[in-house]
C-alpha cells in the first residue's frame, strides 16, 4: 500500500483534483492478482469474438470469380469490389452509399448542436424538465420500427412525401438525439464549473462564456457525440425502413442485398463500409489529437 | 435544486436550450406514436384503408391470439439471455479495463479497440457469422477434421442460438459504454481505504464497484432490452426464418397492410417496454447519477 501511495503524487501530475491512479486494487507487492489473469483472458476471447468473424468476411471479399460464402479462399483478385459496384442486380449501391453519407453528415451536425444547447439546459432544473426528460427517454427505446411506420402514416396523412432528408432525417434524429444528450450529460458532469464561473469574474457575456470557455474545453465530448451521431446514423435500419421514401440508404441497400444477392459482393460491401467508418473514426480522431495540440502549444506559449 | 431567486427567468432559459430537442420529438416521436395509438383504434378495409371508427377489434384479436402469447415469451427469452450475457461481459470487461488495467492511456487504447467495431454496419457484423457458423463454416470444419462430430452441426446457424449469439456481439458494447463510464467515476481511494480497512476483494465488488456502477448497469440494462425487444430483423435473419418476435410479427403485419392490429400489437409492446423502463428508472435514477 506504501508503495502505492509514494507513487501517487508522480503519477498524478494532472490539474484533476481526482487523483488518476489506477494501481489502487493491484496488491502492494509486484505481480497481479489472480484475477487480473482471468479478466484478461475474458477481454482477450471478447475482443477475438468480435473481431474474428469480421475478418473472415474482409477476407473472403477479395476472393477470384469462383468465390463462395464459406472457407477455405478460391483466388484472390478484386473482382467482387468491381460486381459491387457496375452489376444492376447489386442494386444501387453508390446512390444510396451517397445518401447515407450526407444524411449522416445532417444528422452529425444537427445532433452535435442540439444536444449541446439541451446539455447546457439540463444542467439546471427548469419547470417541466422531467416531462422533457421523460420524452426523450421514450424516444430512445421506442421500437424503432414502430415510431418509422408512425412516421410514415404522418406523413401520409398530411399528404406529404416521405423521403431520406425529411421524414427519415426526423425519425433518425429521433434515436441520435437521445444518445447525443445522454452522451452529453456524462461530459458536463466532468466540466468544472469554476472556469465559467471564472469567464463571467472576467466580464465575459453568456455567449463568451460558452463560446470561449465551454466549447473549447467540451470539444473532445462533442467530436464524441458527433461520432456517435454519424455511426448512428449511417447505420441506422429500423426507423428508416417506412420513412425514407422512394430512394433506398445504404443500411436498406444492404438489408435488400441480403435477401437477395448470395455472392462475396455482400462481404465486398462489408469491407468498404467498414473501411469508411475507419476514415471516419481516424478523421475524428485526429481531430481530437489537434484540439490537444493546439491547446498543449498555447498552454507553452 | 436551483436557489429561487428568479425561477421563472430560470425556467424560461432551460426551455429555450432544450427547445431544439422538444421541437425535433413532438413531431418525430411524439406525433408518431399517437398516429400509430390512433390506428390501433381504426377499422380497416384490408387493403391497407383505414376507416375512422372507434373499435376495439384490433386489441381483442392480438389478445385472444394464441400466437400473441408466443411471441412474447419467445422474445422475453432472446431479451432476457441476451441480457446476462451481455451483462456479465460488459461489466466484467469495463471493470478490466477501469481496475486492472494499469497504464491510463492502454485503458483508453483497449476501450477504443472494443467500440471499433461498433462501427461497421449491424448487417454485416450479423452476416459475419455465416462463414464461422454455417453448415460448411469454420467450426463445423475444425470441429469434423477433430472428428468430434461426424455430420455437420446444423443448430449453429438459422437457429435461436446464432439469434444470441448476433444480439451479444452487437449489443454488448452497450453495456461496456454506459459501465466504464460509472466505474470509471469510483474515486480509487475508497477502494484503497476499504483494502486498508481489510476488505476483501469480494466485499469491495459487492460494497462498492457493483453500488457504484449501478446507472450505468441500468442505461446499459435499457439500451440492450428496448435495442432486443424491438428488434426484428436480427431474429428473421439468424434464424433463418425459424423465430419470430413481436417486431417481426408486426413487421408481417405492415407487410399484407393490417394496419389496425400492428399497431394495436405495437401499442402493447410499448407499453410493455415503458413499464419495463420505468421499473429500472424507479430502482436508478440515472438523470441525478449521471449529472451528479
Amino acid at each position: 500500500m506504501s508503495a502505492v501511495l509514494a507513487d501517487m503524487p508522480k503519477t498524478d501530475t494532472s490539474k484533476t483534483i481526482a487523483p488518476a491512479s489506477t494501481k489502487a486494487i493491484a496488491p502492494s507487492k509486484g505481480g497481479r492478482p489472480w484475477t487480473f489473469y482471468v479478466l484478461a483472458t475474458l477481454f482477450a476471447a471478447y475482443v477475438i469474438a468480435l473481431y474474428g468473424p469480421m475478418f473472415c468476411i474482409y477476407i473472403l471479399s477479395f476472393q477470384d470469380i469462383r468465390g463462395g460464402l464459406v472457407f477455405p479462399m478460391k483466388g484472390h483478385s478484386l473482382h467482387w469490389f468491381v460486381d459491387l459496384f457496375t452489376q444492376a442486380r447489386t442494386g444501387d449501391v453508390k446512390g444510396s452509399f451517397d445518401r447515407s453519407i450526407k444524411l449522416a453528415v445532417i444528422v452529425t451536425i444537427i445532433t452535435v448542436v442540439v444536444s449541446f444547447l439541451a446539455g447546457l439546459g439540463f444542467r439546471k432544473r427548469f419547470r417541466g424538465d422531467t416531462f422533457v426528460f421523460y420524452i426523450m427517454i421514450g424516444s430512445l427505446v421506442a421500437p424503432g420500427l414502430v415510431l418509422g411506420l408512425g412516421t410514415g402514416l404522418l406523413f401520409q396523412a398530411l399528404g406529404l412525401d416521405a423521403s431520406w432528408y425529411t421524414s427519415a432525417l426526423g425519425a433518425q434524429l429521433s434515436w441520435t438525439l437521445p444518445f447525443g444528450v445522454l452522451v452529453m450529460f456524462a461530459v458536463m458532469s466532468r466540466f468544472n464549473h469554476v472556469w465559467e464561473e471564472a469567464a463571467y469574474d472576467l466580464g465575459a457575456s453568456r455567449w463568451q462564456s460558452i463560446w470561449l470557455v465551454m466549447i473549447p474545453v467540451l470539444a473532445p465530448g462533442l467530436v464524441a457525440v458527433a461520432l456517435f451521431g454519424f455511426t448512428l446514423s449511417y447505420d441506422e435500419f429500423a426507423r428508416s425502413l417506412q420513412t425514407a421514401g422512394s430512394l433506398n440508404t445504404l443500411p436498406l441497400e444492404i438489408w435488400s442485398m441480403t435477401l437477395n444477392v448470395t455472392s462475396p459482393s455482400l462481404y465486398a460491401l462489408g469491407t468498404v463500409t467498414t473501411i469508411v467508418s475507419f476514415i471516419v473514426i481516424g478523421a475524428s480522431l485526429g481531430t481530437i489529437v489537434l484540439i490537444q495540440k493546439k491547446r498543449g502549444s498555447r498552454a507553452k506559449g | 435544486m436551483q436557489p429561487s431567486q428568479a425561477p421563472s427567468r430560470a425556467n424560461l432559459a432551460g426551455w429555450l436550450y432544450v427547445s431544439p430537442l422538444v421541437l425535433v420529438l413532438v413531431p418525430f416521436f411524439v406525433a408518431p406514436i399517437l398516429v400509430v395509438l390512433t390506428a390501433s383504434f381504426f377499422a380497416t378495409d384490408g387493403f391497407g384503408g383505414l376507416t375512422p371508427d372507434f373499435t376495439l377489434t384490433s386489441y381483442v384479436e392480438v389478445l385472444h391470439s394464441a400466437l400473441t402469447l408466443k411471441l412474447y415469451l419467445a422474445t422475453i427469452k432472446f431479451t432476457v439471455l441476451t441480457w446476462i450475457f451481455t451483462l456479465i461481459i460488459g461489466f466484467f470487461v469495463a471493470y478490466f479495463l477501469v481496475f486492472h488495467v494499469r497504464n491510463q492511456l492502454l485503458a483508453i487504447g483497449l476501450f477504443l479497440l472494443c467500440t471499433v467495431p461498433f462501427w461497421t454496419s449491424n448487417i454485416i457484423r450479423m452476416i459475419s457469422w455465416i462463414p464461422l457458423l454455417g453448415k460448411e463454416g469454420l467450426i463445423n470444419q475444425a470441429l469434423l477434421a477433430l472428428g468430434v462430430v461426424h455430420q455437420p452441426l446444423e443448430v449453429l446457424l438459422f437457429s435461436d442460438f446464432a439469434v444470441i449469439i448476433a444480439y451479444v456481439h452487437q449489443l454488448t458494447i452497450f453495456m461496456i459504454v454506459p459501465i466504464f463510464n460509472s466505474m470509471a467515476r469510483i474515486d480509487k481511494k475508497l477502494i484503497e481505504a476499504a483494502i486498508n480497512a481489510g476488505a476483501s476483494r469480494f466485499d469491495i465488488m459487492r460494497l462498492i464497484v457493483v453500488p457504484m456502477s449501478k446507472s450505468g448497469i441500468a442505461l446499459g440494462t435499457i439500451f440492450v432490452v428496448s435495442i432486443v425487444m424491438g428488434d426484428f430483423f436480427v431474429v428473421k435473419v439468424m434464424s433463418g426464418g425459424g423465430s419470430a418476435s413481436v417486431v417481426s410479427a408486426f413487421y408481417e403485419d405492415v407487410g399484407v397492410l393490417q394496419y389496425p392490429t400492428a399497431a394495436a400489437s405495437a401499442v402493447l409492446l410499448t407499453l410493455v417496454l415503458v413499464a419495463i423502463v420505468s421499473l429500472i428508472l424507479r430502482t436508478v435514477d440515472i438523470r441525478q447519477e449521471i449529472t451528479r
